[in-house]
């Protein structure tokens, strides 16, 4: 059946089975392909994005649950303040190394520092810890995470 | 053991690559590589300027540079475009990367002999030639500006992007003399820049690509999208070499969006609108498979073959003095065995790959390490030739090994041979782990003696495993060898008078092996490293001075070996079942020394709390790259020694995702530091020496704090409990 989502700040559409996972609906139907695919069973973190600014990971959140509910992706977060900090500090710190982890850390990230603005080293272990990077950035996405955290006061 | 008589000459690393060298053309000894044009490029305007395969200005002064080397983290992109930007004299923020299309007469790594990334290979193939491109087109543009100009060459300096001529002032673009460079002959030999003159090497040039990795605009192959894709996904036989005895399709071929079911002869697989629908088809597919000969096969059956092989004498891979009368004359003697596990990549990133047939054509969209190999093997699944294979390379989301080899692009092939238009095939997680070709498992049996004195006067070292090089690089193995299996074991840096070092290849049946991240060194560091321990704690000394005794005559390690000591604050007192250990490795080209600290619980779990690093790697062309990928490798070397672990029951892997497949994660990342020891010497590999480094160090230092010595990986916890 379709199913009316939005995506970014824009209406979109999409003719699926009710138990598709958002994932799909975003990279396969809708094109946002900046939200990646890694466990399918929500435990890798790659396709986190926000529903009205809780991370969620993608791939666990059926379509016919979004309902009115606002997703943000990756490819819109730069639109917001806190994600806008986030995106530097990733850039400053030179964070990415294959960069396919990144996203979902990013989103994570914004999420966290939405929620917690200064948040402890444990903070950061609770909010970041289901995503993995097996590239191994966590140096410096902890440090990342703590210059977005110090650009923002 | 049997000392060899007349041992056959061995292929060391060395000579390898010297080999290679020399056959890949005068690489060295007259920077003459042949830097050829590529194809596309002379089809294409003739006002751009191409003096070679790397290199491409058009008339707007839009610098292309073609990578011949794949982008999978490790900052190639970055550091290969510094390498020419410098020389050619552009912002290297201002030029644009396209990766290099399969021709192994232009593209190939001098180092492999095969258009290929891995090995760590890629700076040190790319340190000259790649500089060379880049100077040779500068000299042809400034020729050209001098010409205009009418004054001599040499009063002429090149600039970002533009030829300047300082006595009057004048200035010219690239871009505008691109029509009058391509009339110059492209120089034979160019002067590179001298150390000093340097401007972008040896400086943290941020990354290229990082912009787009952090907006989600960066393209992976699994973000291919060709008008009309459909998304397939897989099951193969559980069972390597097993076949698909019945498949009911019915509910499969029910479900909204599934457009098709394609059965192959030992793997099946849905195609569908979207991954979702895919997904739900395959879940509801009905598969009986034929498990063939190997549905009984197990990890121990491979494991008790290996351990066999170690009692009987392999290929011997190096001798030095006689180290079996040396054994039988020590004072005392210290005996292990090690044993390490297979591994899969795990790429985060899983297997994926966009094939479409259409007009007598096969199009494919794939990011691999190893394009040329990749258009071989599509063209013999898809029945066409060469020539009408055309493939795009694409970032890729991890690497490590896995996409050097070429399965799963065949595997697309077979499939979108029977689909209708371009077909994106993705693994799932679980198919990707339990479909991987593995990191080889490991057999070791080592000994050393020690004179009266406690100096470590013999060394044998036996080992058994497969040689993947065999497999992937045939004429690599010659005599039983091959310089991959036996890197890291060769060759130690340590100074011991009597040293025998066998290999015995045994391939396991039934599971596929592969190159892994740090390949040779995975194994052989863990096993070579933790063993000097040993034997520094039979004789009674401190592990530090017990290396540094061994290093007389290796300044560079010992330098290495110190500046981690010193950083890491090696030999202060420690809290209970808390302990350092330390490792030094000398592979890729690199030294690297690492002092890692770790905490045991009382229930035996390790934590690691800190590692310090101090590498040599010649001349860091990018040394922020250098720290990340040095950070990184330890991570990846920690999941490995932690968790890390493959087993096979009834034929069938055992771990499917990360819950059975673990990943070291934020909450357990030590610090990493990084110390990087000035040098102004070629540069040497640094994706991979973290890797194979840290997990000696860490077996060091669970000894150090508990005592027990782990001589197997994954580490038991179960040994550790206080
Ligand atoms: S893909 Fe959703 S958590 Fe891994
Ligand atoms: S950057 Fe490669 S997985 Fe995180």
């Amino acid at each position: 059946m379709a199913f009316e989502i939005t995506v970014n700040g824009a209406q979109h559409s999409a003719e699926v089975d009710g138990d598709t996972p958002l994932i799909w609906v975003l990279r396969d139907v809708l094109g946002f392909t900046g939200t990646k695919f890694g466990c399918g069973k929500g435990l890798c973190g790659a396709c986190t994005v926000h529903l009205d600014g809780e991370a969620v990971r993608a791939c666990q959140t059926t379509i016919d649950s979004v309902g009115t509910s606002v997703v943000t992706t990756i490819e819109a977060i730069g639109a917001t303040a806190v994600g806008a900090a986030v995106q530097t500090a990733w850039r400053n710190g030179q964070v990415p190394q294959c960069g396919y982890c990144q996203s979902g850390q990013i989103m994570s990230a914004v999420a966290l520092l939405t929620a917690t603005p200064q948040p402890t080293d444990s903070d950061i272990d609770a909010a970041m810890l289901g995503n993995i990077c097996r590239c191994g950035t966590y140096v410096r996405i902890r440090a990342a995470i703590k210059e977005a955290a110090r650009t923002r006061g | 053991m049997q000392p060899s008589p007349n041992p056959k000459p061995r292929l060391s690393r060395r000579g390898f690559l010297h080999a290679s060298v020399g056959a890949g053309g005068a690489l060295l000894l007259g920077l003459r590589l042949p830097i050829g044009r590529t194809a596309a490029v002379e089809a294409s305007d003739a006002s751009l300027f191409a003096p070679n395969a790397f290199v491409q200005i058009d008339p707007g002064g839009q610098v292309t540079l073609t990578m011949s080397y794949v982008e999978m983290g490790q900052g190639t992109y970055t550091a290969i475009a510094t390498l020419i930007a410098e020389e050619l004299e552009v912002d290297p923020t201002t030029v644009r990367l396209r990766a290099a299309p399969p021709n192994e007469a232009l593209y190939a790594n001098p180092l492999l002999g095969v258009q290929a990334t891995g090995n760590s290979d890629a700076m040190r193939g790319a340190w000259l030639p790649l500089r060379q491109a880049g100077a040779a087109a500068r000299q042809m543009l400034v020729a050209a500006a001098a010409e205009r100009w009418g004054v001599e060459p040499a009063t002429c300096q090149a600039r970002l992007g533009e030829v300047l001529h300082p006595a009057t002032g004048r200035r010219l673009g690239y871009g505008a003399l691109t029509a009058e460079a391509a009339k110059h002959r492209v120089p034979r030999e160019v002067p590179l820049k001298s150390p000093e003159a340097l401007t972008l090497i040896g400086r943290p040039v941020p990354r290229l690509d990082v912009p787009a990795k952090v907006n989600g605009t960066a393209v992976y192959g699994i973000d291919i999208r060709p008008p009309g894709v459909k998304v397939a996904t897989l099951a193969q036989s559980p069972v390597f070499g097993g076949r698909l005895r019945s498949l009911d399709a019915e509910a499969a071929l029910g479900v909204t969006g599934v457009r098709q079911v394609v059965r192959l002869a030992d793997a099946v697989a849905v195609v569908a609108d979207h991954m979702g629908a895919a997904l739900k088809g395959l879940d509801a597919l009905v598969i009986q498979w034929d498990d063939g000969a190997l549905g009984t096969l197990s990890t121990d059956d491979i494991a008790a073959d290996l351990h066999a092989a170690t009692l009987a004498p392999g290929a011997v891979a190096q001798t030095t003095g006689d180290a079996h009368q040396a054994m039988a004359n020590a004072l005392t003697r210290v005996e292990a065995t090690y044993e390490l596990p297979f591994l899969a990549h795990a790429t985060m990133e899983p297997m994926n790959c966009t094939v479409h047939f259409h007009d007598g054509l096969c199009e494919i969209w794939v990011g691999t390490q190893a394009i040329a190999r990749a258009q071989a093997f599509a063209a013999r699944a898809a029945g066409l030739p060469p020539n009408r294979v055309i493939l795009h390379n694409q970032l890729i989301g991890g690497g490590f090994g896995r996409r050097l080899d070429v399965d799963g692009i065949v595997r697309a092939v077979e499939i979108a041979r029977s689909v209708d238009g371009p077909v994106k095939v993705i693994w799932t997680r679980e198919e990707d782990i339990q479909h991987d070709m593995y990191r080889p498992y490991w057999h070791d049996r080592i000994a050393a003696g020690l004179d009266d004195a406690g100096r470590l006067t013999a060394w044998t070292h036996r080992f058994a495993g497969s040689s993947v090089a065999a497999r992937w690089l045939p004429a690599a193995f010659k005599d039983g060898l091959d310089p991959d299996s036996t890197e890291g074991a060769v060759d130690l840096v340590y100074d011991i008078p009597n040293f025998h070092v066998e290999f015995a290849r045994v391939e396991p049946p039934g599971i596929p092996t592969a190159f892994w991240r740090s390949v040779g060194p995975s194994h052989n560091s863990f096993v070579t490293e933790s063993f000097v321990d040993e034997i520094a704690h039979a004789a009674g000394q401190d592990p530090l001075a017990f290396r540094r005794a061994l290093l007389a005559k290796s300044p560079r390690a010992r330098a290495v070996l110190d500046l981690a000591a010193e950083k890491a604050g090696w030999g202060g007192v420690l809290p209970a079942r808390v302990g350092q250990g330390l490792a030094l490795q000398h592979a890729f080209g690199s030294l690297i020394a690492i002092v890692a600290t770790v905490e045991i619980s009382p229930q035996g779990d390790i934590r690691v709390r800190r590692v310090v690093c101090a590498v040599d790697c010649g001349l860091a062309v990018n040394p922020d790259i250098v720290e990340a990928q040095v950070q990184g490798a330890v991570i990846f070397g920690i999941t490995a020694a932690l968790y890390g672990e493959i087993t096979l029951k009834r034929g069938r892997v055992e771990q499917a995702n990360f819950d059975t497949y673990q990943m070291l994660r934020i909450d357990e990342a030590p610090a990493i530091e990084v110390h990087i020891v000035p040098s102004t010497e070629a540069p040497g590999g640094i994706g991979e020496v973290g890797t194979s480094a840290i997990m000696p160090a860490l077996a060091n230092a669970v000894f150090a704090a508990t005592g027990t010595r782990l001589r197997r990986l994954p580490f038991d916890a179960a040994k550790l409990k206080a």
